[in-house]
């Protein structure tokens, strides 16, 4: 018998839902809020917040805070649309197309931060 | 053979209030992903140099990008607030053979998010 695929994506899809929840917020504030306001002073230089970032520690962080959400909307987006909209023919399209732009999302992460 | 499925019409889910919210909750993964296209090309710009960095900063303080970033956060603090209060629905966790009791589980979630949330802030604008 073939393996469902399924487990594999709700386990992103449960990983991305944390990770957003434990993250997403305050890095809004930061980057959203703070960083175009100006209030974090110094903070948001070019010199100190290209250093911040190129550590190894963040590379691994800023992959991790994209990538895992994207594979969570995904999941949202095609359950959304199968039940919402009554898509259920197209289930298997959607799928590969929700979970296809996740990981062509979370591929063009991994390039951006490794070129940081 | 073919699977019976019921129709429904298109709009079921206004219905009910409990319906309404549980599209809002799934609709706020779009504003975060959504946020994170920004937030990488954030980066990307930091990667390109002090004056491609700043120029994305002009274009994020403009009133129309602001206010998808304070929307965004809405959604974002929505989704943590239901996520973070669900866990105890998907994750039994045991200690000395009884069952932690779930308002443990929500409260730990919180003061983890709480703290994360202060540590990030003061790595970023406190040092």
């Amino acid at each position: 018998m073939r393996r469902s695929a399924e487990p594999f994506w709700w386990l992103l899809f449960a990983a991305g839902g944390t990770v957003a929840a434990f993250l997403v917020p305050v890095s809004i504030a930061l980057t959203g809020l703070a960083a175009p306001l100006g209030w974090g002073g110094t903070a948001f230089q070019h010199a100190r917040i290209a250093a911040l970032v190129s550590h190894p520690i963040a590379r691994l962080y800023l992959f991790v805070l994209i990538a895992l959400p994207w594979f969570h909307a995904a999941h949202r987006i095609r359950f959304t649309l199968a039940e919402g909209l009554q898509l259920h023919q197209a289930g298997r399209l959607l799928a590969v197309i929700c979970y296809g732009t996740a990981s062509v999302g979370a591929a063009l992460a991994l390039l951006v931060v490794v070129r940081l | 053979m073919k699977a019976l499925v019921r129709p429904m019409p298109i709009l079921w889910w206004l219905r009910s209030r409990a319906y309404v919210l549980f599209m809002v909750r799934e609709l706020t993964s779009v504003l975060i992903a959504a946020y994170l296209v920004v937030f990488l090309i954030f980066l990307q710009r930091i990667a390109g140099g002090p004056s491609s960095y700043e120029r994305y900063l002009h274009w994020l303080a403009q009133p129309a990008v602001l206010a998808f970033h304070l929307v965004a956060l809405a959604a974002a603090l929505y989704h943590s607030v239901t996520w973070l209060q669900l866990t105890p629905m998907t994750v039994v966790i045991r200690l000395r053979d009884r069952r932690v009791p779930a308002a443990t589980i929500v409260a730990a979630n919180f003061a983890v998010w709480g703290a994360l949330s202060v540590l990030i802030l003061w790595l970023i604008v406190g040092t």
